[in-house]
């Protein structure tokens, strides 16, 4: 179907081989700040997998609409022959989906898929309520493999209207400490502490993030959100060693806001964001409310950095257990994020035709999926994207 | 059902009464255990000879003493029988803590009730602010935040009409921080079972009285399994208290998605959950409908109750005569309704609607070019 293109792609794969650190360093450049200066540069490169000419990938689909939006994923970038071999790891937090009890052994596996391939796209693990139920696997992976970043793109997609226009911001947050730490304990019956960890090394770490990322792309301004008014030793902390840290930054605008006022802002007036950074916790609740903003879930890419591993999945995270098996599911945040996972290892073009297509299939406005405002399947919307890649050829 | 309780299960409940209070509530001394019937944080003031309520009144800083005027006013001109007893509550430093004046104190716990203006927070250290300090001297454990569209002022976001309650003593804002050692702080959330059945029980109670069938608490309990899992769990016990209220629970995920995509779901529920989530949620909700200078605020005690305006004292406009008294103006109906002179607060609010959305008389906040007095003189014409 695509064989004129697989040969461009051959050629192209040729052309990086011959150069691959060089273009992948650029890449990488944004995620591998804020480590100790004295690690050598070669230590700090970035080196997925990458067996034969193609790269391999953990593929962890997920729980709820997870299966549905990995396979077309899989079916679109097999159409465009991305030279990558998934390696599909199927963990669930259901209990139902693993009635033998081996999530944890799954869990494990993959820990050491993702080490091994650096790699990974990941839709998001269910996390039941209930006491005596497990952690969080999609915290709990985020804190085993130091994946410390995570970043929520958000924008308005052309054509799909929603209340708010000319929305362009990306929320960096805080992913291994903080809120989700996981320390509580029952002083006595019916009194329980929370623990809340802040760490001046981890704020260091992602205010750095956040001025390298805002720099590397193209931003201008980046904004701290926290409650350092009440937690004045813990957020205070944050807050105050990122108003250390822009000092190194002249060229970037910076600011702070109190989170109760950011949210209020976002509804409101959410132009006047650019780049975000706060803790965890904070996180959750604006990557929530801005998703909100541009069209919900479906449409929100994401993807989490760590020193040496990176996993790529939605910017809102959300399980979809409702909709699940009903072929609703809206790929387009899988997409896109496999399309950032793709920029990533330096295959531009194929994100490039890969996100024209999606972004052309909404935009026309014929087949969207009911989270849009359509009718369409996630098969028929995944099937629209094939042929407009065809088209565009 | 009280005596029944306590016979069913006397040694447990003793057990984990005596340690919990000893322990930490030291400081609270209004402690009390309700029944199902018996209403939480019931108005309970005395009417003068005039049949009068007293009501004392903290005007604020900066725009604060304008839009008190313009209440009074509309309240005048309502023939609310509320008398008003101003208050000074300059901070004072008591054994190196900022302290609320004493006549200050003596008049809410005598009133039962107090209506407020902005407040300037002093910044800088050792200030703790002093919302929070009246707050923790009358134990004012429950913030009701309703928040309403107003016809008139067009945001994204058209009918919105939630009803937040929030837990105003625990949770992230216990005040528990340390550095364990330099560069590591840790800041405990606390919940307790006491704290949360007390919000709940007034959630629950405040949906009876307002005519809302369903309560919803939010909560984060897939992380915090223990402590807003604690929450969820008492919600649950009171739940079966109140057979005629609906009763669910949401993930704050996926209340900020749903509430920032459409709001109008929410317009027949009370959401109700610990103080960050309805910190943050309260004020996003705000957001919604134009900003904190259209929203109410009442704090709710035992004790007493303070309704007050949460915007700034916006020093800039302060002494213009060009400042919104709108939120200080709802949040006092709030109070009426509180001591039960709902026809009072229905007149007023009418007025004050019907003044808003008709848009000859708005501030500039809102786009008009009306002073205070033309604005509350709008309103007291249609009264």
């Amino acid at each position: 179907m695509l064989s004129r293109n697989s040969t461009r792609t051959a050629q192209r794969l040729l052309r990086a081989a011959a150069q691959p650190q060089q273009r992948l360093n650029v890449a990488r450049g944004f995620a591998s700040v804020g480590e100790a200066p004295t690690q050598s540069v070669q230590s700090d490169l970035f080196k997925p997998t990458k067996y034969g000419g193609k790269y391999t990938v953990t593929l962890i689909p997920g729980d709820g609409i997870g299966a549905e939006v990995a396979e077309s994923v899989k079916t679109v970038f097999k159409a465009d022959n991305v030279p990558i071999t998934w390696e599909q790891i199927e963990m669930s937090g259901l209990r139902e989906a693993t009635p033998t009890g081996r999530t944890e052994e799954k869990f494990q596996e993959a820990v050491a898929s993702l080490r091994r391939n650096k790699l990974g796209l990941k839709g998001i693990l269910h996390t039941p309520i209930s006491r005596s139920g497990h952690q969080s696997f999609n915290v709990a992976l985020r804190q085993e493999l130091d994946i410390y970043a995570s970043i929520s793109l958000i924008k308005n997609i052309p054509g799909l209207k929603t209340r708010h226009d000319n929305i362009d911001m990306c929320i960096i947050r805080e992913n291994t400490e903080g809120e989700y730490s996981g320390l509580e304990h029952q002083s006595v019956p019916g009194v329980v502490e929370s623990l809340k960890i802040i760490t001046r090394a981890k704020s260091e770490r992602i205010a750095k993030f956040a001025f390298s990322f805002a720099l590397a792309n193209n931003r201008k301004k980046v904004t701290c959100i926290h409650k350092a008014n009440i937690m004045k030793l813990a957020d205070g902390l944050f807050r105050g060693t990122f108003n250390r840290l822009a000092k190194d930054y002249p060229q970037l605008e910076c600011n702070d806001m109190i989170v109760d006022n950011a949210s209020m802002q976002c509804v409101g007036r959410p132009q006047q964001f650019d780049v975000m950074v706060m803790p965890n916790l904070y996180g959750g609740i604006l990557s929530n409310i801005a998703a909100a903003l541009v069209g919900g879930p479906g449409v929100v890419p994401g993807c989490n950095m760590g020193r040496d591993v990176a996993v790529f999945e939605p910017g809102c995270r959300h399980v979809g257990l409702d909709i699940k098996g009903k072929d609703q599911a809206n790929p387009t945040a899988l997409l896109l994020s496999g399309t950032m996972l793709l920029r990533h290892l330096g295959l531009d073009d194929h994100a490039n035709r890969i996100s024209n297509a999606v972004y052309d299939v909404i935009a026309q406005g014929k087949i969207r999926t009911p989270d849009m405002g359509g009718q369409a399947t996630n098969q028929e919307f995944t099937r629209a994207i094939l042929a407009s890649m065809e088209k565009a050829l | 059902m009280l005596a029944l309780r306590s016979i069913a299960a006397p040694v447990q409940r003793q057990t984990w009464r005596a340690a919990p209070r000893a322990a930490i509530t030291l400081s609270i001394q209004n402690q009390r255990l309700y029944s199902s019937q018996e209403r939480v944080a019931k108005f309970n003031g005395k009417q003068d000879a005039q049949g009068r309520y007293t009501v004392s009144l903290i005007e604020g800083d900066g725009i604060g003493p304008e839009i008190a005027v313009a209440v009074k006013d509309i309240f005048a001109a309502a023939k609310t029988p509320i008398a008003w007893e101003p208050i000074n509550v300059d901070p004072i430093l008591k054994d190196g803590k900022t302290a609320i004046p004493d006549a200050a104190i003596e008049s809410i716990k005598k009133n039962k009730i107090a209506l407020k203006g902005p407040l300037a927070t002093p910044i800088g250290k050792g200030h703790v602010s002093l919302n929070l300090t009246l707050r923790r001297t009358f134990n004012l454990f429950a913030n009701l935040r309703p928040c309403r569209s107003v016809a008139g002022y067009k945001t994204p976001y058209d009918d919105v009409d939630t009803v937040l309650i929030r837990e105003n003593t625990e949770g992230e804002y216990s005040g528990i921080e340390h550095v364990v050692v330099d560069g590591v702080v840790q800041s405990i959330k606390l919940i307790t079972r006491e704290a949360s059945e007390r919000v709940l029980r007034f959630a629950f109670q405040h949906a009876r009285s307002i005519g809302r069938k369903k309560v919803r608490v939010v909560h984060k309990a897939t992380i915090m399994k223990m402590s807003d899992g604690l929450f969820l769990t008492v919600a649950n016990q009171i739940a079966k208290e109140f057979p005629d209220i609906e009763f669910d629970a949401e993930l704050l995920d996926n209340t900020c998605l749903k509430m920032t995509t459409d709001p109008i779901p929410y317009n027949d529920k009370v959401l109700v959950m610990p103080n960050l989530y309805g910190d943050i949620l309260s004020d996003m909700c705000a957001g919604l409908i134009g900003g904190l200078g259209l929203t109410p605020s009442g704090n709710i005690g035992d004790e007493c109750s303070i309704f007050e305006a949460v915007h700034g004292s916006a020093p800039d406009i302060a002494g213009k005569g060009l400042a919104n008294p709108t939120a200080l103006l709802l949040s006092s109906m709030m109070m009426l309704r509180h001591m039960d002179l709902n026809q009072y607060a229905d007149r007023i609010e009418k007025a004050a609607f019907a003044t808003l959305a008709e848009g000859k008389a708005l501030t500039g906040d809102l786009g008009g070019k009306a002073k205070t007095n033309e604005f509350a003189a709008a309103i007291i014409e249609k009264l």
